[in-house]
């Protein structure tokens, strides 16, 4: 089953942060209960949270482990969908054993239904993973941004090891030692492991697809390729230095080439460490602690909450899995977006090439306003299917307000975000963008609102066929 | 004989369980060390325990009132260059 196995991809069905099909019906939240480090690395400033599981420059407030349990029950209580939660900083949770376990103990007791999950630099990770799978926690995520020290030492400049300072290239042999240590050892429990990987123009950009193989071979079920993001303000080593980012044709060149490897996860959005709700969509505000404070929670509740998610999940199970039998059978045209599935490698492109679309999604169909989408989902379209290969970040060019006066520069930067891109598929889209982005060679269309995303790009794509458009390269994109 | 902890601490947490002496108070706005429990790690470690592993430069000082994490010993980067970057931002 295209290198997942059956035990895995049910393990993972309702994991909005694993399978691409599941993050559009379940939520996940992060509790910031970790604050301490360990290591030093040179895309991350600690006067913000980890730049490994959130996105640099953003602080998140701290809560105790009794603050993070109780939010995690007032959010489960009023987002049956809430399925997972994650311990992801604000600095290493592995680093912070004492909070990070404190707060997996009591969920483990209160909601034992929710899926637990932790992600770690894998420094402390050999000392911890005996705990780990006593408090039945299925998910680790280590980031891992090289095997060869040489490579270690560009990237993090020093660590905390043996009640030292460890700097350069020893501080990156003991990390990655550590890290192959804990990936080993964590696969033996029989707990499922995600591999993280930043990359990074001209220092680990090659080097990844080496990562790749051997932590696959070493058993971790997905890789996924994130972008360094920097920038001078974040007050980071990359940033300052001028560190540039890859373009987003660059990561979907790298996360290509991995993926020959394994599994890639393309829906990855990089979320905050105490985001709240369906990725990408940031519920947080709602639920402050000073409001989850003002709120009882007491056995009942929990009781009730629980039986209404499990209501929830039995819904949404019976619909994914006759949405896969539908898949498998032999039906003459369905077209369908599989979760994590490769490309069959002998589909036949000889009739028209695979064409890029970017879709502003809501829920798995196509159903945003142009000018409203925050993100948009990558898919590699062809005749016999649509398959999500990333996401785009926007800045939100119309939010509706008197902030639309400097829609246009934005809207630049939306179009410089869809690079590689030839259609994009949206609900709706104004007049004036619409020429911006023709103009730009991409073609938008907003002929297919409130379908089915698969359905629809394989759509577009039978009629650019139809119209020529695809006996030829597409234009200027370079293969990366 | 003892270290301090100055204003450019971010409450990070990372050097608290680490002091032999539980020296170190959680406080706001910034952590503090107890001076008359402090020992400077003399005896227990061959260096200052908190000043081991504080991710920011300058947050931990000796009784002369010296960082003991330099600038740029840290992060890498070279303070001139964080000059200037800082003089590019503000000049957007
Ligand atoms: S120097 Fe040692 S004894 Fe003093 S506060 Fe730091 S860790 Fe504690
Ligand atoms: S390690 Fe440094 S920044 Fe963190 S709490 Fe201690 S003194 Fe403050």
């Amino acid at each position: 089953m295209n290198g997942m196995s059956d035990d895995i991809r049910r393990r993972v069905q309702d994991h909005p942060c694993y399978s691409e099909e599941a993050h559009h019906h379940f939520a996940r939240m992060h509790a910031a209960v970790a604050p301490a480090c360990n290591i030093q690395c040179h895309y991350c400033n600690r006067k913000y949270d980890c730049a490994n599981e959130s996105r640099p420059g953003v602080v998140s407030e701290l809560l105790t482990p009794e603050q993070a349990v109780k939010k995690t029950l007032a959010v489960a209580a009023a987002i049956p969908r809430m399925s997972v939660l994650g311990i992801a900083g604000p600095g290493d949770p592995l680093a912070n054993p004492e909070r990070t376990f404190a707060t997996f103990r009591s969920l483990a007791e209160m909601a034992p239904d929710i899926k637990l999950c932790v992600s770690t630099n894998g420094l402390a990770l050999p000392d911890s993973v005996e705990e780990l799978a006593q408090h039945n926690i299925d998910h680790v995520t280590i980031t891992i941004n090289c095997v060869d020290p040489d490579v270690g030492a560009k990237i993090y400049p020093w660590i905390f090891w043996k009640n030292q300072r460890v700097f350069g290239r020893e501080a990156a042999e003991i990390l990655i030692g550590q890290q192959q240590k804990g990936l080993e050892m964590l696969v033996a429990k029989g707990i499922l492991v995600k591999v993280n990987s930043v990359m990074i123009p001209g220092v680990n950009d090659e080097h990844l697809k080496e990562v790749s193989r051997i932590v696959k071979a070493k058993g971790a079920f997905l890789h996924n390729v994130m972008p360094l993001i920097a920038e001078a303000e974040h007050g980071t080593f990359y940033g300052v230095m001028g560190q540039r980012s890859p373009s987003p044709d660059e990561l979907k060149g790298l996360q290509d080439a991995c993926e020959g490897d394994m599994n890639m996860m393309r829906h990855c959005r990089q979320c905050r460490a105490d985001a709240v709700g369906l990725l990408g969509e940031d519920r947080g505000a709602e639920f402050t602690m000073e409001k989850v404070e003002a709120m009882v929670i007491d056995e009942e509740f929990s009781r009730a909450a629980m039986a209404r998610r499990k209501e929830l999940r039995d819904k949404v199970t019976a619909e994914m899995d006759a949405k896969r039998a539908r898949a498998r059978a032999p039906a003459p045209v369905q077209q369908q977006v599989i979760t994590l599935h490769r490309r069959p490698a002998s589909a036949d492109f000889s009739a028209g090439r695979p064409v890029l679309m970017a879709v502003a999604a809501k829920g798995g169909l196509v159903a945003e306003h142009f000018g409203h989408a925050r993100e948009f989902l990558v898919y590699e379209v062809t005749g016999e299917g649509a398959k999500l290969v990333g996401h785009r970040k926007t800045d939100l060019y119309c939010d509706g307000g008197d902030t639309c006066g400097d829609g246009e520069s934005v809207l630049a930067k939306t179009i410089r975000a869809l690079e590689g891109c030839e259609v994009v598929l949206c609900s709706k889209i104004g007049f004036e963008p619409w020429g911006q982005i023709e103009a730009a060679g991409i073609a938008p269309n907003g002929e297919h609102p409130m379908e089915e995303i698969g359905t629809a790009a394989v759509a577009v794509w039978h009629e650019m066929l139809a119209a020529g458009k695809l006996a030829h390269a597409a234009p200027e994109r370079q293969v990366a | 004989m003892a270290l301090e902890i100055i204003e450019t601490c971010v409450n990070c947490w990372a050097c608290a369980p680490l002091c032999p002496n539980k020296a170190i108070v959680e406080a706001k706005p910034n952590f503090l060390i107890d001076a008359d429990k402090c020992t400077e790690c003399l005896g227990d470690f061959a260096d200052a325990q908190c000043a081991a592993i504080c991710p920011i430069e300058g947050a931990i000082v000796n009784e002369l009132n010296e960082p003991l994490n330099a600038p740029g010993s840290l992060t890498g980067i070279p303070p001139e260059r964080w000059a200037q970057a800082q003089r590019e931002i503000a000049a957007r």
